[in-house]
């Protein structure tokens, strides 16, 4: 696919960036030849979103040169002829929902003259069917999908006559059959001659649809290789920066568990129990039980109820019928303060939205839901907020220049940090976690997961909501949710293949309940 | 792998190494940034006139802030949480009135004759009373109807100012009972106790909002409402109590403005809501919440009022104030923008 001849889609030199004291990029380059769909992966901090911006005309950089099919890069602040050149597909989505499509897709750059909505909607439609996306143009944009959405971004992007699209963690929002409809949709435009730069933390995705991977390292390049030659243990030992440890800590408790799991499900010393939980419209009626030192997964694609049943569980939402009890006594439902009160601590599905305070302090942020223990008469004394947090930031390992840096400066990593940290500030005994891994790197990923896990394996209890088998595999037992309704349960032993296939709604007949 | 979490608060400090300092960062300072401000102010008056620098005129200037800065403590408040009042200049004229209204007997000497429905001593019970249930209000509005902060204070603003006309028949209240009108006019320690009551009210806003977790939670709710939410703190009633206390704070500025002139105007409070933004914004309370100190709020009523009061006195006719007030505004906010470095959509 890739012809020798032809010059490279993208090419980058010598590129160097600093902000203030530190280099963000270190004489790094790439190059994606045409056609071509390569990775791009390295640890938070590796210099990935910078070299994003420099790629994508929103950075200057210090110095180092940027080609595209051999041209020089157009002259920083000539938007439209960046936008000829290479386009990114962020995870936020740059469409103006309250519009619709049709605009969206040609915004401010209508036909001259007063505008024809009719043409309009007809040159959107023909132009969403050129590179196949079925979405209908008088849709408003708020109303799509992501999937949907990022088809939308990426055919504007086409549309300008870009043949380099980037495509930052784009799979980060999606269920298992939206990656695999945007994989075959990016195979297609691949045979169109579009290159790709893929920036993801899923490994098995750079392996699922990338020819080339390229790694960065503390803002240096480390290693670029064809996917196929380079195994995955090598893969990450390029990312760490060190061999690969074994198979990270968070599987050590497994047989313990697996013996503390045949002591009876209806015990009555289940730290966590759901009766009849249910939301209307939204998931149906459930039962379940956590016991000390397990941990429950709850997986299902993106409205399988999952995440709703987890955000009914911390009294973000209040169940239309049923009970939650911890340690045998009701929680009153719909309440935070007294699900956190009965000892549910919660790790928000998305710490921008729901987990961070992103102007005030790491010491603020993480003592968020314990400002009750941090003085006498609802006082909060800076200097104990200070201690509390700097005792989370040393054992959790948060990267960071001290409790009273912004939290908003962090990478993604640190900061899903200081959101575990605030939930397991007043000691939960059970924690309910939601997508605890979404947008982090690696080894981060290990390490929250690894916090989780600890939860449990000091007896206390964690239920992980997900749909990342690698959060799952964390998990004791797994329930899988499928439009509202639980279709399978799986002990540890479950396979990648029976537990997809069960979120996406094909219960795999022997595998239920292996370990019951 | 267990020891991760081990976070209570009577485990022993761990080395504290890494930043054993204060924190001392550019941000602390943001809240100071308008007292060199003030002092090159005082300056200027001091070569403008020499009338400046006396005892009388600066205590004069500081009682025209006190009665404007609590309606200013209140609205940083509330604009910290990530709301907006306006309605606060009005309840500084509404709540008098109908406390005037209640206490005031049907007939006598008196110009504006009341229903006498409640013993004089009550007045400032009632007028405070009314500010918070004008507080509550609007929260019931904002919290549990979900209407448009903005567009109901706005309706609030005009509907509590037309109420005022409409009680007072648009005339002033010259007629105060006593104990109404002390507070204003007293005179503690050889300054107006209005000043010293204030200042105390701002210590207590401060302090409340810097080392109470109810007061810190109004930084997390204006900062991402969202995450506060799943923290576990009551949003909602924490946002219902902040605007009560804003307009309870109103109302108790009425209090103040009525002793202080001897009469209920009936335009009292009238587009001051506008200097209200003003010195808070000028303040460094940012419009988007999570961000701003009540210090830096009473630095800003002090500094807009000292301008106003210096240009007074360099002869500058009362004409020009409000071209002035807006010309201030302006070079304020763009001073403000680029030493914060915050920049708005």
């Amino acid at each position: 696919m890739t012809d020798a001849a032809a010059p490279p889609a993208v090419q980058a030199e010598g590129i160097v960036k600093r902000f203030g004291a530190t280099v963000a990029l270190d004489r790094v380059g790439i190059t994606v030849a045409a056609g071509d769909s390569h990775a791009l992966v390295g640890r938070n901090g590796a210099g990935k979103s910078t070299l994003v911006s420099v790629l994508t005309g929103l950075q200057t950089p210090d110095a180092g040169r940027v080609t595209f099919q051999g041209a020089p890069a157009p002259a920083p602040g000539d938007t439209a002829g960046w936008q000829s050149k290479v386009a990114c597909v962020y995870q936020k989505s740059m469409v103006v929902p309250q519009l619709t499509v049709a605009e969206n897709l040609f915004l401010n750059r209508f036909a001259p003259g007063r505008i024809r909505w009719s043409a309009l909607r007809a040159r959107a439609r023909d132009l969403l069917a050129e590179y196949g996306v079925d979405v209908d143009p008088t849709a408003l944009a708020g109303d799509l999908t992501v999937e949907q959405r990022q088809f939308v971004e990426i055919a504007r992007a086409l549309s300008f006559g870009a043949r380099f699209i980037i495509l930052d963690e784009p799979t980060a929002q999606l269920d298992a059959a939206g990656i695999q409809r945007l994989f075959t949709k990016l195979r297609e435009l691949r045979r169109q001659g579009v290159a790709f730069l893929f920036i993801s933390h899923h490994l098995q995705e750079v392996y699922d649809l990338c020819d080339t991977v390229t790694v960065y390292r503390d803002a240096r390049h480390v290693l670029t290789a064809p996917v196929a030659e380079l195994g995955k243990s090598e893969l990450v030992a390029a990312m760490t920066g060190e061999s690969e440890q074994a198979e990270a800590a968070w599987h050590a408790g497994r047989s313990k568990d697996a013996a503390a799991a045949g002591a009876g499900e209806e015990a009555a010393d289940a730290v966590l129990r759901a009766e009849q939980l249910a939301l209307d419209g939204v998931f149906e009626p459930v039962d379940f039980a956590v016991r000390p030192g397990e941990v429950l997964g709850l997986a299902g694609a993106t409205a399988s109820g999952n995440t709703a049943l987890g955000e009914t569980l911390v009294g973000l939402r209040r169940a239309t019928g049923g009970r939650t009890l911890v340690r045998g006594r009701t929680v009153k439902p719909g309440s935070v303060p007294h699900a956190l009160g009965a000892g549910i601590g919660y790790v928000p599905e998305d710490r921008h939205r729901q987990g961070l305070v992103p102007g005030r302090s790491v010491a603020e942020n993480a003592t968020l839901s314990v400002t009750d223990q941090l003085g006498p008469y609802g006082t909060v004394l800076p200097g104990r907020t200070r201690q509390f947090a700097q005792r989370m930031i040393d054992s959790l390992d948060i990267k960071t220049s001290g409790p009273a840096q912004p939290v908003s400066d962090l990478s993604g990593g640190n900061q899903q940090k200081v959101v575990i940290a605030r939930a397991l500030a007043r000691e939960p005994s059970v924690l309910v976690a939601i997508r605890p891994t979404a947008g982090v790197d690696v080894k981060s990923k290990d390490a929250l997961l690894g916090v989780v896990r600890g939860v449990a394996d000091r007896g206390d209890a964690a239920v992980i909501v997900s749909d990342e088998l690698d959060d799952l595999r964390v998990c004791d037992r797994v329930i899988a949710l499928f439009h509202g309704r639980v279709i399978a349960e799986f002990g540890s032993g479950w396979s990648d293949r029976d537990l997809v296939s069960a979120m996406e709604g094909l219960p795999a007949g022997g595998d239920e309940g292996v370990e019951e | 792998m267990s020891d991760t979490s081990q976070l209570t608060a009577e485990t022993a400090a761990p080395d504290q190494r890494k930043r054993g300092a204060p924190r001392l960062q550019v941000g602390t300072y943001r809240d100071l940034s308008l007292i060199p401000v003030i002092f090159i102010v005082g300056v200027v008056g001091f070569i403008v006139s020499p009338t400046f620098l006396t005892s009388d005129n600066l205590l004069g200037v500081l009682q025209q802030c006190s009665e404007l800065s609590l309606l200013v403590l209140g609205e940083a408040m509330i604009l910290i949480l990530g709301r907006m009042d306006l309605s606060l200049e009005s309840t500084i004229g509404v709540a008098p009135v109908i406390a005037m209204w209640l206490v005031m007997p049907r007939t006598g000497s008196a110009t504006y004759h009341g229903i006498g429905a409640l013993p004089g001593w009550t007045s400032i019970p009632v007028c405070l009373l009314v500010g918070v249930l004008v507080g509550g209000f609007n929260g019931f509005m904002i919290l549990k109807l979900r209407v448009n902060g903005f567009i109901a204070t706005l309706g609030m603003l005009t509907m509590l100012r037309g109420l005022q006309v409409g009680i007072s028949q648009g005339k002033s209240i010259v007629e105060v009972p006593k104990s109404f009108s002390y507070l204003g006019g007293a005179s503690w320690l050889g300054a107006p106790a209005a000043i010293w009551i204030c200042l105390v009210l701002f210590v207590a806003g401060g302090l409340a909002l810097g080392y109470l977790r109810h007061g810190r939670a109004l930084y997390a709710i204006g900062g991402n409402k969202e995450a506060a939410r799943a923290a576990g703190i009551r949003v909602d009633l924490v946002t219902w109590t902040v605007l009560a206390i804003a307009s309870l704070l109103a109302a108790f500025a009425g209090v103040l403005y009525v002793g202080h002139y001897g009469a209920i105007s009936s335009t009292q409070g009238q587009n001051w809501i506008f200097q209200v933004f003003a010195a808070t914004v000028i303040g460094g309370v940012s419009l988007n919440g999570g961000r701003g100190t009540l210090f830096g709020a009473l630095t800003g009523v002090v500094a807009l009022q000292l301008v106003v009061n210096v240009m007074t006195l360099g002869g500058v006719p009362p004409l020009w104030d409000q071209f002035l007030y807006g010309a201030i505004i302006i070079v304020a906010l763009i001073i403000s923008r680029f030493a914060s470095g915050e920049q708005e959509d």
